[in-house]
């Protein structure tokens, strides 16, 4: 069977042309070049069915811009996305757009992403009278089941976005994701803007949609705690390219890539008391001027000579773990390697 | 034990809006001692960071101090002389807020924004103030700062931005610091960097620090004492430990059980039913009891700050006391 959703070797170069009066300087000789910045970078990504799939990384590291490749805003510059083995294309040739809308996206701020001058049951309604899911008729009912869904009082329909707090507001986006019947869901950020009482029981709404629906979730997020509260699998991303794949236990419980590492000894813990934090060097790099070779290998504290010059690949070091590191790759490096337990 | 080096009492911050008077500070009270950290949780809107502008008398109209004591080191700071409150303020407490590029003036380079800091405090010449600013930002761990002395805040990147303000605000070793949510805008591992760097600093000036923030878990590794608020008031405090091993009040309870704890994938996090009130239409009695599993009749009327162990409080009227250990 084909994954639900299988991406080869995507990437999206984004151009910034050259300006006229930066093109009349290159008439004179300056040698101006176009900003070029490959904000994602050949990902190969396989999401199977009824899976959750954590995407994580730090800003500017390209997790938003492959969300919005999957969910079909952006298309790729190279590469394949395919949806249980079809392209875009061939979904459009086979159903029509129809075919497209089982994709969907859920955006980080509901307030941006939903119309503030449309009641929401025209917001949640819209899309399947349009897309001829359900009759005109039948729309005030379908609306209000599904705000049931999603846990709003289907007699609040006819009010504005405005009138919502953030958490209901985060749950009319979803209502509005489910309204055309997706069956994978690209979450960005949704519950990055709520406060702290309010995340848990969007993530709960999250965990029972999944069961009664039988939903797959792209989980993009900057927060390791509910990856790992979420994700089947957690994927690392470092600066366009993925660095680590792994099933989320495994990953949090021995991670493989310095960064991952690092990561996960950054993250506050309840249970961590009163102690020295023990930070990473340095800052993401700026994606206008990647590194050579391994894009980490700046910051990473176990860099050799080799990681500055030869970028790694993303190679399965165990059955269904990838990691893009070189130190896997010399055995006698990774014996020189730090067991994990005692960095986590 | 050391006197207290802030020490506030029954705090009302209100404002006066045409739609009426919102209640967002509604009798806070802590004592802070040097050098030591709290830490002040709370949601949107509960108040935490109308604590710590009215603590530096930052409250502009409809806004008003309208009850309390602040006394820093045995000063009153509560209806005192603006003048007075000009040369405490970056001195003698400073703060730091979330959004540096807010704070910092995007049309003064780094070193105008720090030289004037220093001498509007101190007396000295704009050769020393210059030195003092640039080993002020060698301490917060910024690279080859005579340069970037001479750069605009844009031309830094956000945590460099926030060493940037942290290093202003600690110029004067200030005897207190508040921080308000200064990180919840950084990615992880540059959170880290900057609670490495305000931990350090602290230690080293022997600074007593107020780290504001929603984030329950970057405090328990960072504070020494907690509190929490709800809805204008600090409905727990206490010890770190303590709070975190026996939460007393129903909310803090929830806050720690609606955090996802490692090893417990999947199953369904505790969840505080509803939203927390608005400060505008508080709730009469107990703020909390709405949403609250144990409220009964007597959560009607507002219960008072009580002590049931040494230095751990709760407002509350039915307290957790058997509650098992958590975290």
């Amino acid at each position: 069977m084909a994954a639900k959703l299988a991406l080869e070797g995507v990437g999206k170069r984004f151009v910034k042309p050259l300006d006229l009066a930066s093109r009349a300087a290159n008439l004179l000789g300056a040698g101006v070049n176009e900003t070029i910045i490959d904000a994602v970078d050949g990902v190969d990504l396989c999401v199977n069915a009824g899976e959750v799939v954590g995407l994580v990384g730090e800003s500017g590291c390209g997790k938003t811009t492959l969300g919005r490749i999957v969910a079909g805003i952006l298309p790729p510059s190279r590469g394949q996305v395919r949806y249980s083995g079809h392209t875009r294309e061939q979904l459009v040739a086979r159903g029509g757009r129809k075919a497209l809308l089982k994709t969907q996206m859920i955006f980080q701020d509901p307030m941006a992403s939903l119309n503030p001058r449309m009641r929401i049951a025209d917001i949640i309604g819209e899309a399947p009278v349009v897309h001829g899911i359900i009759s005109r008729g039948e729309r005030a009912d379908y609306v209000g089941a599904l705000l049931v869904r999603v846990g709003l009082d289907p007699a609040d329909k006819s009010r504005y976005p405005h009138q919502f707090s953030g958490g209901q507001r985060a749950r009319i986006g979803i209502a509005r994701a489910l309204a055309v019947k997706p069956d994978l869901l690209v979450c960005d950020e949704s519950v990055a803007a709520l406060d702290v009482s309010i995340k848990a029981q969007v993530l709960n709404l999250f965990m029972q949609l999944r069961r009664d629906l039988a939903l797959t979730y792209l989980f993009i997020s900057h927060d390791l705690g509910v990856v790992e509260h979420i994700a089947d699998r957690t994927v690392i991303m470092y600066l366009g390219r993925i660095v680590e794949i792994a099933p989320t236990a495994e990953l949090f419980g021995a991670p493989n890539h310095p960064y991952t590492r690092a990561l996960i000894a950054n993250v506050p813990r309840l249970n961590a008391r009163k102690h020295r934090f023990a930070p990473l060097k340095g800052e993401i790099p700026s994606a206008l001027n990647p590194p050579s070779g391994c894009a980490f290998h700046p910051r990473c504290p176990f860099a050799i000579a080799r990681c500055r010059v030869e970028r790694p690949a993303l190679v399965e070091i165990a059955p269904g773990r990838s990691s893009a590191c070189h130190l896997n790759a010399t055995a006698a490096a990774s014996a020189a390697l730090p067991s994990s337990e005692k960095l986590v | 034990m050391s006197q207290p080096i802030l020490a506030v009492a029954n705090l009302r911050t209100h404002f006066f809006a045409r739609a009426g008077v919102i209640k967002a500070v509604d009798g806070v009270s802590f004592t802070l001692r040097a050098g030591e950290v709290l830490g002040l949780v709370g949601e949107s809107g509960s108040g935490k960071s109308v604590t710590a502008c009215s603590i530096l008398s930052l409250i502009d109209e409809p806004g008003r101090i309208v009850a309390g004591s602040i006394q820093l080191d045995g000063e009153e700071l509560v209806g005192c002389a603006e003048a007075r409150m000009r040369s405490l303020r970056g001195c003698k407490i400073a703060m730091i807020f979330q959004d540096p590029m807010m704070t910092l003036n995007p049309v003064l380079r780094i070193d105008t924004q720090m030289i004037e800091a220093i001498t509007a405090h101190e007396k000295v010449s704009r050769r020393a103030a210059r030195e003092r600013a640039q080993r002020a930002l060698e301490a917060v761990g910024i690279a080859s700062a005579p340069e970037r002395l001479r750069a605009y805040p844009h031309q830094f990147s956000g945590g460099m931005r926030q060493r940037v303000a942290i290093a202003i605000a600690l110029l004067h070793r200030p005897q207190v610091l508040i921080a308000d949510e200064p990180t919840t805008a950084l990615d992880v591992t540059i959170q880290s960097q900057i609670l490495a760097e305000v931990q350090g600093l602290c230690a080293e000036s022997g600074t007593a620090l107020v780290w504001i923030t929603h984030d329950l878990a970057v405090v328990a590794g960072l504070a020494d004492r907690i509190a929490v608020m709800y809805a204008g008031r600090i409905v727990e405090q206490g010890p770190v430990d303590a709070v975190f091993a026996r939460p007393l009040h129903p909310y803090t309870r929830g806050l720690i059980g609606s955090l996802p704890v490692p090893g417990q994938r999947d199953a369904p996090l505790t969840q505080i039913p509803g939203a927390p009130p608005s400060p505008a239409r508080l709730p009469p009695g107990c703020a909390f009891a709405p949403r609250c599993g144990r409220a009964d009749a007597a959560c009607a009327a507002a219960p008072d700050m009580i002590d049931h162990e040494p230095g751990h409080a709760v407002r509350c009227w039915h307290p957790d006391l058997q509650s098992k250990a958590m975290a």
